[in-house]
C-alpha cells in the first residue's frame, strides 16, 4: 500500500490489463491526431497557428448532439462538414483580410475561441450533456478484450483522414501545389499554383477536419464548453511531436502519446500520466528541434 | 443582545408569517444590497447557474414576503469567471465601491477561500455554501451553510461505510480511485484510514488528475481489481466518463459511491444505477414536507428549465444556497441589525433551521466536529433519493 495521498510504486499488470491499456492509448490517441490533423495543416502550410480549431471541434460536436434525437450523426456530419468548410475558408479570407502574422493568428483564434465558447455555453448552457447512440452501445470481444464501436470509428476516420491527406500531398498535382506553395509561395505562383484558392481550400479541410473530430467527440465523451481548452496542450503536443505540416505525424505521435499515458496510467499512479507525455515532448524538442520549423 | 433558541424560533415564526402580509405591507424604502460572485462562466459555471437560479428565487420570494427589517433585497451579482483571483477582486469593489450591505457566498472552495481575505479584512460576515477543507477556514466571522463537518474527512467516509454496510452484499474490498481535486482528495485520503479502522481491505488506491480525458486504463486496472465497492473520489462529470470507460471492457464494479457527481447525466446510464453519492436535500419527502420548500421545489423545476438547466430537481447545491439565504434572513431579522458583528455574534450562539436539518456553529472555527447534516443517496430506477440515514430516507426508500 502506498503512502496517503499516492501510491507512487509500480505494480506488474496482467497482460489483459496492459493489452487493454495499449488499446485505450491508441485509440484516445486516434482522437489526439484527429484534432491535431487540422491544427497541424494550418500551422505547418498556412502559418496560422488555428486555437479555434478545437472550439470548432466542440460545435461540430454539439451539433451532432443537437441533432442526435432525429438525425444519424453520419447524416449530421454530412451537413456539418460542408458547413465548416465553408468557415473555414472564411476564417481564412479574415486573417488574410487583416494579414494577421503566426504569432497573432495565435490571439485571433484564441479570442474567436473564446466567442465560440460563450456561444456554445449561451445555446447549450455550461452544463455537461451527453449525447445518446445507438452506436455507444456497440462493442466486440477480442480475446479477453474489449473494443467499443465509436473508438474504431475514431481510429478508422484518423487513419482515413490523415492517410488520405498524407497520399493526396505526395502523389497528387494539387498536393505538390501545397506542398510548392508552403516551402515558397511566389514561386509556386511563378510557376501558375494559385495560391490564394490553395489557402481557401486547405483551411477550409481543416475545419471539415474539426467536424469530424467533433462526432468522434460526441459519440465518445460528455461534451462541456469548458473541455474546450482540456485537449489543447495534448494536441498540441502531438502536433510537435509529430511535425508542424505533416498529415500523419500528428496521428503517430498521438497515438504514442495515447499509449504513453494508458500504460503510466496501468503500472503506476494515473497522476503522473501526463508528465510522461509532455517529457517526450520536451525530450524530442531538445534532441530534434527542428520539429517546430 | 441575547437570543436564545426560543427567540430564533420566534424569528422564524414571523418569517413564514409575513407571508400572508397585504401588498401594501410589502418592502419599502432604500434597498438591502447584498453582494456576491458566482462562477457564471468558466469551469465551474454548470454548477454556478443552479445557485444562480435558487438566489433569484430566494430573493423573489422574500420581497414579495417585505423584505429584510421591512426594505426590499437587491442582490448585486457579479461574475468571477470560476477564477479566485478574480474573486477576490470582485468582493472587494462589491465592499468598497458598490458599498453593499452584506456580503453573500460564492461558490467553491477556492473562490470561497479568496473572498474570505477580503471579508476578513473588512470586518464582513461571510456565509459560505461549498467550503471542502473546513480547516483553512479561520476567520471568526465565517460561517458554513452547507451543513459540513469540521472533520469531512473523517465523517463522511464513515456515513458512506455504514451506507455501504447495508447493501444486500455489504463489501469487503474497496478500491479507491480518486481525483486530485482537492477537497475529494482530501476526503478520499481520510477514506482510506476509516476502511482500516472498519476492518475492510484496500485492493486499490489510484490518484488521476482533475481534468483526465481518458479512463481507459484506470477502468482496466478497477477490473483487475475486481473490488466489491469502488470509492470514486470523484466530482462534476468525472463518474459519468469512468462509468463510460468500464462499460467499454464490459465490467461494472458490484456497488460504488461517488461523492459529488453532477446528478443529471448519470440519471439515464443503466451502469449508474445503484451508485451512492452525498447529499443534503433531495426533493422528496420528507424533505418537502414543508409547504414552503415544496413550493421553492416546484418552483426552481420551472425556472431551471427556463434557464436551460438539463437537471431540474433541487439537490445538494440549490440546497446549500437555499440554505445560504435562510441562515441570512434568519440572523437579520432576529437581530433586526445588518451590523456584520452582530449578526456573527448571534449565529454563534444560535441554530437556524434549513431544508435539509438544523445548522450550528458552536464547535471549532464556526464548524462541528464529528457530525453534520449529510445524507447518502443512491441512484435508483433514474431517480435519485436519499436512502441513508433512514429518517431522511424517501418513503419506502432502502439500499439496494
Amino acid at each position: 500500500m502506498g503512502r496517503a495521498g499516492g501510491e507512487d510504486h509500480l505494480t506488474v499488470p496482467s497482460a489483459t490489463l496492459l493489452g487493454q491499456s495499449v488499446l485505450s492509448g491508441v485509440f484516445i490517441g486516434a482522437l489526439y491526431g484527429l484534432l491535431g490533423l487540422g491544427l497541424s495543416l494550418s500551422w505547418g502550410m498556412l502559418r496560422q497557428v488555428n486555437l479555434a480549431h478545437f472550439a470548432l471541434a466542440f460545435l461540430a460536436g454539439y451539433l451532432t448532439f443537437q441533432f442526435s434525437g432525429r438525425l444519424d450523426p453520419f447524416v449530421t456530419l454530412a451537413v456539418v462538414a460542408p458547413l465548416f468548410f465553408a468557415l473555414g475558408m472564411a476564417l481564412h479570407w479574415f486573417l488574410g483580410r487583416f494579414s494577421v502574422t503566426l504569432l497573432n493568428t495565435l490571439l485571433v483564434t484564441f479570442g474567436l475561441t473564446s466567442i465560440i465558447e460563450a456561444g456554445i455555453q449561451w445555446y447549450w448552457t455550461a452544463d455537461f450533456h451527453r449525447m445518446e447512440s445507438a452506436y455507444a452501445a456497440v462493442r466486440w470481444k477480442v480475446g479477453p478484450l474489449f473494443v467499443s464501436l465509436p473508438d474504431l470509428l475514431t481510429l478508422g476516420f484518423a487513419l482515413t483522414l490523415s492517410l488520405g491527406m498524407w497520399g493526396v500531398l505526395r502523389f497528387t498535382d494539387l498536393g505538390k501545389a501545397m506542398r510548392a506553395t508552403t516551402e515558397d509561395a511566389p514561386i509556386a505562383a511563378a510557376f501558375g499554383v494559385n495560391e490564394k484558392l490553395l489557402g481557401y481550400l486547405i483551411s477550409g479541410l481543416a475545419a471539415a477536419v474539426a467536424a469530424v473530430a467533433g462526432l468522434c467527440l460526441a459519440l465518445n465523451h460528455t461534451l462541456a464548453p469548458v473541455q474546450i481548452y482540456a485537449w489543447m496542450g495534448v494536441v498540441f503536443a502531438a502536433v510537435m511531436m509529430g511535425g508542424v505540416g505533416s498529415p500523419v505525424g500528428p496521428l503517430l505521435a498521438g497515438i504514442v502519446i495515447g499509449v504513453s499515458e494508458a500504460l503510466t496510467m496501468a503500472v503506476s499512479n494515473p497522476t503522473w500520466a501526463p508528465l510522461v507525455s509532455f517529457s517526450l515532448l520536451i525530450a524530442i524538442l531538445l534532441f530534434r528541434p527542428a520539429r517546430l520549423s | 443582545m441575547k437570543i436564545d433558541r426560543r427567540r430564533a424560533l420566534a424569528a422564524g415564526g414571523a418569517i413564514l408569517s409575513t407571508l400572508a402580509l397585504p401588498p401594501a405591507l410589502r418592502a419599502q424604502g432604500k434597498p438591502i444590497r447584498i453582494g456576491s460572485t458566482l462562477p457564471l462562466t468558466g469551469p465551474l459555471a454548470s454548477l454556478a447557474i443552479i445557485h444562480k437560479v435558487t438566489a433569484e428565487i430566494y430573493v423573489d420570494n422574500l420581497n414579495k414576503r417585505g423584505g429584510l427589517l421591512g426594505r426590499p433585497i437587491e442582490w448585486v451579482l457579479r461574475d468571477d469567471q470560476s477564477k479566485p483571483e478574480l474573486t477576490r477582486t470582485l468582493y472587494e469593489q462589491l465592499i468598497t465601491a458598490d458599498k453593499v450591505d452584506l456580503v453573500q457566498s460564492p461558490y467553491a472552495t477556492a473562490s470561497i477561500l479568496a473572498a474570505m481575505g477580503v471579508a476578513q479584512r473588512y470586518s464582513k460576515l461571510l456565509l459560505h455554501t461549498s467550503f471542502g477543507i473546513p480547516k483553512l477556514a479561520k476567520y471568526e466571522m465565517q460561517f458554513q451553510t452547507a451543513g459540513s463537518p469540521f472533520d469531512p474527512e473523517n465523517v463522511w467516509p464513515n456515513h458512506i461505510f455504514d451506507a455501504a454496510a447495508k447493501l444486500p452484499k455489504p463489501p469487503k474490498t474497496v478500491a479507491i480511485v480518486t481525483s486530485k481535486f482537492p477537497s475529494v482528495h482530501a476526503i478520499s485520503v481520510g477514506a482510506r484510514e476509516v476502511l482500516k479502522k472498519r476492518g475492510l481491505t484496500e485492493v486499490l488506491h489510484l490518484e488521476y488528475e482533475f481534468g483526465n480525458r481518458d479512463y481507459g486504463a484506470i477502468a482496466a486496472r478497477i477490473k483487475e481489481a475486481n473490488p466489491d465497492f469502488l470509492w470514486g473520489g470523484t466530482n462534476g462529470i468525472d463518474p459519468v466518463l469512468m462509468l463510460d470507460a468500464m462499460k467499454k471492457i464490459d465490467y461494472r464494479p458490484p456497488a460504488q459511491v461517488h461523492l459529488f457527481p453532477a446528478p443529471g447525466p448519470m440519471l439515464k446510464m443503466p451502469e449508474a444505477q445503484g451508485s451512492l453519492a452525498l447529499t443534503t436535500f433531495e426533493s422528496h419527502p420528507p424533505f418537502t414536507d414543508d409547504p414552503t420548500i415544496a413550493q421553492f421545489v416546484k418552483t426552481y423545476g420551472e425556472r431551471a428549465k427556463e434557464a436551460g438547466i438539463p437537471y431540474t430537481a433541487v439537490d445538494l447545491q440549490s440546497a446549500i444556497m437555499y440554505a445560504a439565504w435562510q441562515v441570512l434572513e434568519t440572523a437579520v431579522t432576529a437581530t433586526r441589525s445588518l451590523d456584520d458583528k452582530t449578526l456573527a455574534a448571534w449565529l454563534k450562539k444560535n441554530e437556524v433551521k434549513v431544508l435539509f436539518g438544523t445548522l450550528r456553529w458552536n464547535g471549532p472555527q464556526n464548524y462541528v466536529e464529528g457530525a453534520d447534516l449529510y445524507k447518502i443517496k443512491q441512484l435508483q430506477q433514474g431517480r435519485w433519493m436519499v436512502v441513508h440515514p433512514a429518517q431522511w430516507a424517501a418513503p419506502g426508500a432502502k439500499i439496494i
